[in-house]
Parts: C-alpha cells; sequence; structure tokens
C-alpha cells in the first residue's frame, strides 16, 4: 500500500510536511513500515483543497487533510481499509463523498486535445504517432468526404485560430477554397514570438506528426498542394523533429504523390524565420518567405487572395492545426461540447512569472483564471499575493484581482481590456510594479517594429521614454495624460497588429492600476519598490545598535556613523544596491 | 518500408502497432520489460534531461535490467524538469519529477527493481481525449 502525499508548495504551505511525517510514525508505531510507504509526490492541481492524500492502490482521495488526522487514516484505512469519509472529497453538484479519484475525473480541470500526444509518443517515431491515429483523419478526409464537407465539419466544430485573432477556421479555409489559382498555399506559423509563449514549440517538438497531418488536410479542403512552416530558426529541435517526420511521412506515402491512393498530393517544406516578432503577422511572414523584408502590407488583399506569391494562401497556427485531426475523428459536435459559447474547445497556456507550477496546460474554454492560476497552477510562488496576470503578451493587458472569476475565452477576455493573443499567461505578484510591466512590454515592441510605419517606429518610442520619465521620478500629470492620448493616436493609426495593439499594456495598467501610476508621479514613489531611482535606503536610528556591519560592506562607502551609536546612509552616494539590508541583522535596514 | 496506400492499409498498420504497444503495457507479453520515456523537449534538455536519459540507458544495461528508454515530448510539467514516466509491466504509468542522476538511482534501485514508488511522483492532472 502506498500513500501519497502532496509535497506540491500549495499543500506545503499548510504542513503537508508535518503529515508525512506524522503518517510515517504512526505506520512505524503499529509495525507496518514494510508493508506501507509514505510517498511525496508534486502538485495534484487541485491546491485550493489541499492539502491531498491520495491512497493506492484503492485511490481514494483524501482533501484537506491536517496533521491531526494521520492516526485516523492509519487506524481506519490502512488498517481496518475502512475509508475516513469526513475527509473524502464532497461533490458540489449532489454533495456526495467521492471515495475514488476515478470518479472524480472533473477535478482534472485539464482536457489535452492539442497536447494530446506531447509526452506520450516518441515525436521521431512515426509508427507510436500512427499507434496513437495519426493521418488516421487524413485518410478518412480523402477516403470519405469532398473538400466542402470537410470544411463544414471544421465549421460546425466552431474552431477559431489559436494565433491570436481568433479567426474562425473553417470560415478561412472557405474563403480560400472559392478563390481560383492554379496554385495555392497552406501555411503553418510557427514564429511564435510573443514572449512568455512556448505552446507551438512544445507541439512541434512533442507531435509533429498532428501538424503535418492537419495541413495536408487544409490543402485538400482548400486545393493546395504546397505546405510551407514558418518557423524560427531559434528553434533547432523543433526544426529537427519536423524534418525527421516529413521524411518518415514520405516513406510511408503519407505526404508526396497520390496520398492513401487518393490522387491528392501534398508536400512540405520548412521555412526559417530570423526571429522577428512582427513576422509572426501573416503579411510579414509572406513576404519574409518570399524572400523580402519582413514588413506588413495592408490588408486587403488578404493572403486568401493574395498571398504567398501572390496565390492564395491560408495561414495557420500551429496549435489551430494540432486540433484539426481530433476534431475529424471526434466530430464537429464532441468539439463543440467543450467550451464556451462563441470560444469552443480549449486552449493551451503556457503560465510563467510568479507562478509555483510553470508548465504548459490545456484547458476547456470557459476555465476561470482562478482554476487556472490557484488550482492548475499551484498558486503565487512564495506565498505572495496574487496581482495581476498578462495574457496576449505585448499585445493584451493585465488582468486583476476581479477578473479572476471570469471565464476564459475570446470575447471575455477583450472585454476586459485584454486579450487571448497566443496563450502566454505571465503571472505577477504584490512586487511588481507595474509601470515597470507595461515599460518591460513597451521596451519590446520598440525593439521588434519593423520601422515601416511613423505612429509604431516613432510613437512606440515616445511611449517607451515617457514611461521611463515616470519610473524615474521625473514624471508629471500632464505626461500620464500624454500617454494616454499617445496610445490612442497609435492603436488608430498603426499599420500592422503589432502597432495596433503595443499601448495595450500601458492602456491596462492605467486602468487597473492608476493609483501606482499616481504614486511615482505625484509621491515620486514606486509603491511595489521596483523603481530604484525612486527608492531609498534608511537607517531606523531605534533599531541600529551601531555594529557597524552594513558601512563595512557598503561598496561606495555611503554609510557613515560611530561605533555603538545610529549610522546614517547619504543618498546621493548610495547606489541601491542592496548589500547593507542583507548585512544587518537587526532589521535596521528600510527602503523608503 | 512499405508505403501506405490506402486508408485500410493505414487502419491496419494501426491496429497491429497499437496491439504491439498494448501488449508492451499491459504486461501480457512474456518479454515484456519495463518502458521509460524521458520528457526530451527544449525545456526538458535545458534542466538537463539527456544526462538523466544516458544515466539509465547504462544503469539499466549494467543492472542487467531490461528495459525501453525512449525519448517524448513535454509532459506540461516543466516546474519539476527534467520529467520521466517509468510503466512497469501491468502497471498504470507513472511520472517522476525533478529527476537527476541521483534521483534515477533511487528510482531503479526502489521503483524498477522492488515496485516501491519513490518521492517526487507528479500526479497526472489532466484528461485524455481518449476517455471521452
Ligand atoms: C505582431 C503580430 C505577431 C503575430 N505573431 C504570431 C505568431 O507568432 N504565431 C501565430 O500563429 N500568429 C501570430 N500572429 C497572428 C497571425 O497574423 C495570423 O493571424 C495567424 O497566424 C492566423 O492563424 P490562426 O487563424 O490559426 O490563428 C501575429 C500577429 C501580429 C499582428
Ligand atoms: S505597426 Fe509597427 S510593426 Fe506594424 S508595420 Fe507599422 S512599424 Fe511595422
Ligand atoms: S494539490 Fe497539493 S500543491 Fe497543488
Amino acid at each position: 500500500m502506498h500513500l501519497l502525499v502532496c509535497g506540491g508548495t500549495g499543500c506545503r504551505a499548510s504542513a503537508s510536511d508535518s503529515i508525512i511525517e506524522k503518517l510515517k510514525s504512526e505506520i512505524t508505531a503499529k509495525g507496518l513500515q514494510d508493508e506501507v510507504q509514505v510517498i511525496m509526490t508534486g502538485c495534484f492541481g487541485f491546491c485550493e483543497k489541499g492539502p491531498i492524500v491520495k491512497i493506492l492502490p484503492d485511490n481514494t482521495f483524501y482533501t484537506q487533510v491536517k496533521p491531526d488526522d494521520a492516526a485516523e487514516i492509519v487506524a481506519e484505512h490502512v488498517i481496518k481499509g475502512r475509508k475516513v469519509n469526513r475527509l473524502l472529497y464532497v461533490d458540489p453538484e449532489n454533495k456526495e463523498h467521492v471515495s475514488d479519484s476515478k470518479h472524480m475525473g472533473f477535478y482534472r480541470k485539464q482536457i489535452r486535445i492539442a497536447l494530446r500526444n506531447c509526452g506520450f509518443i516518441n515525436p521521431e517515431n512515426i509508427d507510436e504517432a500512427i499507434a496513437r491515429d495519426a493521418y488516421q483523419a487524413l485518410g478518412k478526409v480523402l477516403a470519405e468526404y469532398k473538400p466542402a464537407e470537410t470544411i463544414d465539419i471544421i465549421k460546425k466544430s466552431g474552431l477559431r485560430g489559436r494565433g491570436g485573432g481568433g479567426f474562425p477556421t473553417g470560415l478561412k479555409w472557405e474563403i480560400a477554397s472559392k478563390n481560383k489559382a492554379d496554385q495555392k498555399y497552406v501555411v503553418c506559423n510557427a514564429d511564435e514570438g510573443d514572449p512568455g509563449a512556448f505552446m507551438d514549440r512544445s507541439v512541434l517538438e512533442g507531435d509533429p506528426h498532428t501538424v503535418l497531418e492537419a495541413m495536408a488536410i487544409c490543402g485538400y479542403c482548400i486545393g493546395a498542394t504546397q505546405g510551407l512552416i514558418y518557423i524560427r530558426a531559434e528553434y533547432p529541435l523543433a526544426i529537427k523533429r519536423l524534418k525527421i517526420a516529413i521524411e518518415q511521412a514520405h516513406e510511408y506515402g503519407l505526404l508526396g504523390k497520390n496520398i492513401m491512393g487518393s490522387g491528392f498530393d501534398f508536400d512540405i517544406t520548412l521555412r526559417y524565420g530570423a526571429g522577428a516578432f512582427v513576422c509572426g503577422e501573416e503579411t510579414a511572414l509572406i513576404h519574409s518567405m518570399e524572400g523580402l523584408r519582413g514588413e506588413p502590407t495592408n490588408k486587403p488583399p488578404f493572403p486568401a487572395e493574395s498571398g504567398f506569391l501572390n496565390k492564395p494562401t491560408n495561414v495557420n497556427n500551429v496549435e489551430t492545426f494540432a486540433s484539426i485531426p481530433v476534431i475529424i475523428l471526434k466530430g464537429s459536435e464532441w468539439f463543440a461540447s467543450i467550451g464556451t459559447e462563441k470560444s469552443k474547445g480549449t486552449k493551451v497556456f503556457a503560465l510563467a512569472g510568479k507562478i509555483n507550477n510553470v508548465g504548459l496546460i490545456e484547458v476547456p474554454m470557459g476555465t476561470t483564471l482562478r482554476e487556472v492560476i490557484f488550482e492548475i497552477g499551484g498558486g503565487i510562488k512564495n506565498g505572495k499575493k496574487f496581482k495581476a496576470v498578462q495574457t496576449g503578451g505585448p499585445s493584451g493587458g493585465c488582468l486583476t484581482e476581479k477578473h479572476l472569476d471570469t471565464p476564459i475565452d475570446f470575447d471575455n477576455l477583450i472585454a476586459a481590456g485584454s486579450m487571448m493573443g497566443s496563450g502566454g499567461m505571465i503571472v505577477m505578484d504584490e512586487d511588481d510594479c507595474m509601470v515597470s510591466v507595461a515599460k518591460f512590454f513597451l521596451d519590446f515592441t520598440v525593439e521588434e517594429s519593423c520601422g515601416k510605419c511613423a505612429p509604431c517606429r516613432i510613437g512606440n518610442k515616445r511611449l517607451f521614454e515617457l514611461l521611463e520619465r515616470i519610473t524615474k521620478g521625473e514624471g508629471t500629470m500632464e505626461d500620464l495624460e500624454r500617454l494616454q492620448n499617445l496610445c490612442k493616436v497609435i492603436k488608430d493609426t498603426a499599420l500592422c497588429g503589432l502597432g495596433q495593439t503595443s499601448p495595450n499594456p500601458i492602456l491596462s495598467t492605467m486602468d487597473n492600476f492608476y493609483n501606482e501610476y499616481l504614486a511615482h508621479v505625484n509621491d515620486k514613489k514606486c509603491p511595489a519598490g521596483q523603481c530604484k531611482s525612486l527608492m531609498k535606503y534608511v537607517i531606523d536610528p531605534e533599531a541600529c545598535v551601531g555594529c557597524t556591519a552594513c558601512a563595512r560592506n557598503c561598496p561606495v562607502n555611503a554609510i557613515s556613523g560611530e561605533r555603538k551609536k545610529p549610522h546614517l546612509i547619504d543618498t546621493a552616494i548610495c547606489i541601491k544596491c542592496g548589500a547593507c539590508i542583507e548585512k544587518c541583522k537587526f532589521n535596521a535596514i528600510s527602503i523608503k | 518500408m512499405a508505403t501506405i496506400k490506402s486508408l485500410d492499409d493505414l487502419r491496419k498498420m494501426k491496429e497491429s502497432l497499437q496491439s504491439k504497444i498494448n501488449l508492451r503495457e499491459k504486461g501480457e507479453d512474456p518479454n515484456s520489460h519495463v518502458q521509460i520515456k524521458v520528457a526530451m523537449a527544449t525545456c526538458g534538455i535545458a534542466s538537463g534531461a539527456k544526462t538523466v536519459m544516458e544515466f539509465m540507458m547504462e544503469e539499466l544495461e549494467k543492472r542487467g535490467i531490461d528495459s525501453i528508454i525512449t525519448q517524448t515530448g513535454c509532459m506540461g510539467y516543466c516546474y519539476a524538469e527534467p520529467t520521466i514516466e517509468v510503466t512497469m509491466p501491468g502497471k498504470e504509468p507513472v511520472v517522476f519529477g525533478y529527476v537527476d542522476t541521483k534521483k534515477a538511482d533511487e528510482i531503479i534501485e526502489k521503483y524498477i527493481k522492488n515496485g516501491e514508488l519513490v518521492d517526487g511522483i507528479i500526479p497526472m492532472n489532466y484528461e485524455t481525449i481518449d476517455k471521452k
């Protein structure tokens, strides 16, 4: 028998360590140490009901266990085989105790559709992919459906593009299929330039065949025989695995001429990007593949009319493609049964920042931020307080406490002042300064702006300078007003999505954390204590015993004072390195 | 390598590949081995998955344990990399996180040899589409 005790950060904060100890000593006391082992595990993704104890082999799932419950668990469950009812999870719907974790699938907030094979198959072996249904959907489509029927399935599934915009995929395919041309192209957008996002890379590294298969299905639907994957050269492992996958698919005749005897030909080649964020924008991406500068052009014409080499081109994101084969095999109704009214299926998020369980998750649309951050994500690092989460990367905005219970989908996120974006979620805690966060993203856009249009090239630079003044304590109330006005002008006049969305991090932090801006401007203070220029190190004369440890460790000799007398920091010399705080044993130094 | 000429071909191939894997996983195959998957996406490799994989290959061979070690993609538990999944014949797969060579050694000695679990299991917290 095994007693699994959650040792994830959330449960550990509520004493799972001492549960382990108590269980172990109870078991030893009863002389059962050879038959029963107590094991510490990682997070169960159920932290809100932690600490969790799970018992194997019978899969009993105890929640909110206290160290004092250990004796009862051992005496009742381990020895007499009787479950401790009061510790069982109570189903919120029917108020019944759920005894067996196999029957509490609902606690698993995640469903893996796009990630279904990641971490299961060896991505360099096509046989393993085939054993898990790879190319079945392509085979079925080629043998049984007309292109229009297939497009209809995708339309009915409600799938919307996962690359950021959320455009209905079936509709996009239909438009491309209706445009007549001698050649058309299917493009997979694997540029993934959003800082903090790595889901596309993971899909390509873990399950390259699903993307190849879906591209071929798309080719069949729109009448294209050529596919291109635009991938950043910074993803060498994904590139290697894609190449192997393409080669193996060719050997099996699953790509190339006359696929599975259907008469349909389809081939895929790779194109490498140099890692410019703007090249993720579809028109810039297409120009980059044509060997031109990676600059966007006005839409219309949309790629579906005139894209790569001026031919109709369908561009979709990696994760969008990865959902396609499952939709074909399991049906559009199945897919449409997951998610919210206008956003169907699941979305992959990359959790990053001040969150315990950094990683990739896939949840049904409509899951709340609270579930994502506090249950699956295991809550905030080091027990700090949640402050905000940035979704949509540099194009998105931050969501706060008041948005925690909003179901996540395309439309709700936009209504909340952010956007889905590609699925990066950067979690911030009380120590993060929101003005600095906005500055971080602006720094990124200034760097990544292609420079083609003036609002973005010049405007973002000015926005960045304004933010810099504010974080240095040189900002004025007029600056705040200018900031807001300029944001609006850039949004309205920039040529492409990069510029049109780049002010979002400023607008949303101003919306949600205006007081923090005011503190920087009026009080010359950074409430989070992040803006170095606004920090002042001071010694509390009451607490200081005059041990001289600080003065001896200050690299610039900014601290003076006699032995056994309170010391003083000369703020004109202080470089705010923090060395003194670390050395002071009496907590006499603080940042004001 | 045979080419797949029709959907039927593909289906047959899938069936046979799948039953092979099932045999292996369910331990009905008398020659069944321990199966180990190492999460080798960029995140895993960056935190040392390659070293762990090499260590396990060498050690399992040295210690005379028949096993199949393969690489796989990201399991999603980036906070606990390197992660590996161990499937003992006839048993459910178990995922272990934070596996360095020391942990790998413990896993071999305790879990693989004696079926005793060790600290650091990562519970599966998602649903697969197979059940839906
Ligand atoms: C600045 C900018 C960057 C973008 N970066 C990406 C990207 O990295 N990956 C992506 O799939 N789409 C990106 N997009 C969205 C694409 O233009 C396009 O809408 C998307 O690839 C379409 O695929 P989908 O319908 O499957 O989402 C970006 C858009 C903009 C404006
Ligand atoms: S908005 Fe920025 S990135 Fe887009 S075209 Fe203009 S300068 Fe280039
Ligand atoms: S369930 Fe225990 S830490 Fe998450």
